[in-house]
């Protein structure tokens, strides 16, 4: 690993300001930052370790969960409040890596770095959660911009992530047998913004919303409503682990055990 | 260069690292804690797990500077100062959970975070499932479980219950 400076802001005005340098890099959980410093792909001159803000937490109302951008993966899959309110997402947070890396990894830091094989881009698109910045509130929608890449400003930060709670919800993963990620992942939602259906795993600009599964799942909530929607290759990831022909004939599948264990 | 203090298995230390300095460093180089295994350093095989704060985390993939003020456990601060082992330590000798011993130290350690999770009790399968992050290649898994699963009673503060006649 190359060396660099490394801060941690006791405050978020302090991070953003120090963010503002040039070829500064903001430190969540490092799951995914440390292992790309030590392979040498990024070597940012400044770290700033987002740790001392106090952005972890959990708030749970009737209609939204709301959690803060430092929280782990593991405070969220433990959480007895959200395995209620919005037991899918709890789920989903369970299986993020591995256990260690759960008690690293941050919610803000999952949605920031936008891995395509990642998991909380899902269940964010398809509940279009509101995330909260250092600046502003950003719609899910408009939030993933291609694999790595979102709408965040260089010196922008998550604070808290927003999810309506939906009616019914699962997601389901086919998971690489080395990695363990998302060689595809897919998010039901069927809630107050109607059913959203998002993929993760699959494309090659990251999360997508399968269109023509919602509007299926929309006319009736059912595993065999999907069957003959086609999905089609176009922009979906090829590799040596699954061809695209492969990936689309999972998100059918994968989304048919969603729904069904949506109930 | 960044100073770091934190505790480590129960003494109090302060050195100067670079920020660069994984947690793994400090401990097997600056601490001469070596029991500590670097086994992939890519985050995947758990041989370098410890305890941070309570709760286990792969200190390859952590910096030394986030360990700042921090409680660390390594694999050398289970056993009591008599000598006498941990619990988890003494199931794997009993279960003859190891071969070659170099994803021990991880397997351990993981181990114990994982039995502490789960005061209602473990099922194979969960304990199978939260050994994910912790790779032996010498397929030694099955003792692993067994080891982990008699350790549970044994960490809990009561004792096993009798089984009734």
């Amino acid at each position: 690993m190359y060396d660099f400076a490394y801060t941690k802001p006791a405050s978020l005005a302090d991070a953003v300001r120090a963010l503002g340098g040039a070829d500064a890099k903001a430190l969540a959980g490092g799951q995914t930052l440390i292992p790309v410093l030590k392979q040498r792909l990024n070597r940012p001159s400044l770290v700033v370790d987002l740790g001392g803000l106090g952005l972890a937490g959990i708030a749970v109302s009737t209609e939204a969960v709301t959690i803060g951008a430092a929280t782990t993966h593991a405070a969220v899959a433990a959480s007895a409040r959200v395995q209620q309110a919005f037991p899918a997402l709890a789920c989903l947070a369970a299986g993020i890596g591995d256990r260690q890396v759960r008690n690293r990894g941050t919610l803000g830091g999952s949605l920031a770095n936008n891995d395509p094989a990642a998991d909380y881009p899902a269940v964010a698109l398809a509940t279009d959660a509101t995330i909260r910045t250092s600046r502003r509130t950003i719609a899910a929608d408009g939030f993933f911009q291609g694999m790595f890449t979102t709408a965040l400003e260089p010196d922008e930060i998550i604070t808290a992530v927003s999810f309506l709670i939906p009616q019914r919800a699962a997601y389901m993963k086919f998971r690489n047998p080395a990695s363990r990620h998302a060689m595809v992942g897919v998010f039901v939602a069927r809630g107050p913004q109607g059913v959203r259906v998002a993929v993760t795993g699959a494309g090659q600009d990251g999360v997508f919303r399968h269109t023509a599964f919602e509007q299926a799942l929309e006319k009736s909530w059912s595993p065999a409503a999907l069957d003959g929607v086609a999905t089609p290759t176009a922009g979906l990831n090829g590799d040596i682990h699954a061809s695209a022909a492969y990936r689309a004939h999972l998100i059918g599948v994968m989304a048919k055990r969603a729904v069904a264990l949506a109930g | 260069m960044p100073q770091v203090s934190l505790t480590v298995n129960g003494k109090h230390a302060t050195v100067e690292v670079e920020a660069r300095t994984l947690l793994v460093e400090l401990l097997r180089g600056n601490l001469g804690l070596t029991g500590t295994h670097v086994g992939c350093d890519t985050s995947q095989c758990g041989a370098c797990v410890v305890h941070v704060d309570g709760q286990s985390v792969k200190s390859c993939t952590m910096l030394a500077v986030q360990a700042d003020g921090a409680s660390v456990t390594t694999i050398e601060g289970l056993a009591a100062a008599d000598g006498t082992l941990h619990p988890m330590q003494a199931m794997f000798r009993e279960f003859h959970a190891l071969q070659c011993g170099f994803c021990t130290p991880g397997m351990v350690m993981s181990a114990i975070d994982l039995v502490r999770s789960h005061p209602e009790g473990l099922t194979e399968a969960q304990i199978r499932h939260g050994l994910e992050g912790n790779l032996c290649r010498c397929t030694g898994y099955h003792n692993i479980v067994k080891a982990i699963a008699a350790a549970w009673p044994l960490m809990q503060d009561r004792q096993p219950a009798i089984a009734a006649e």
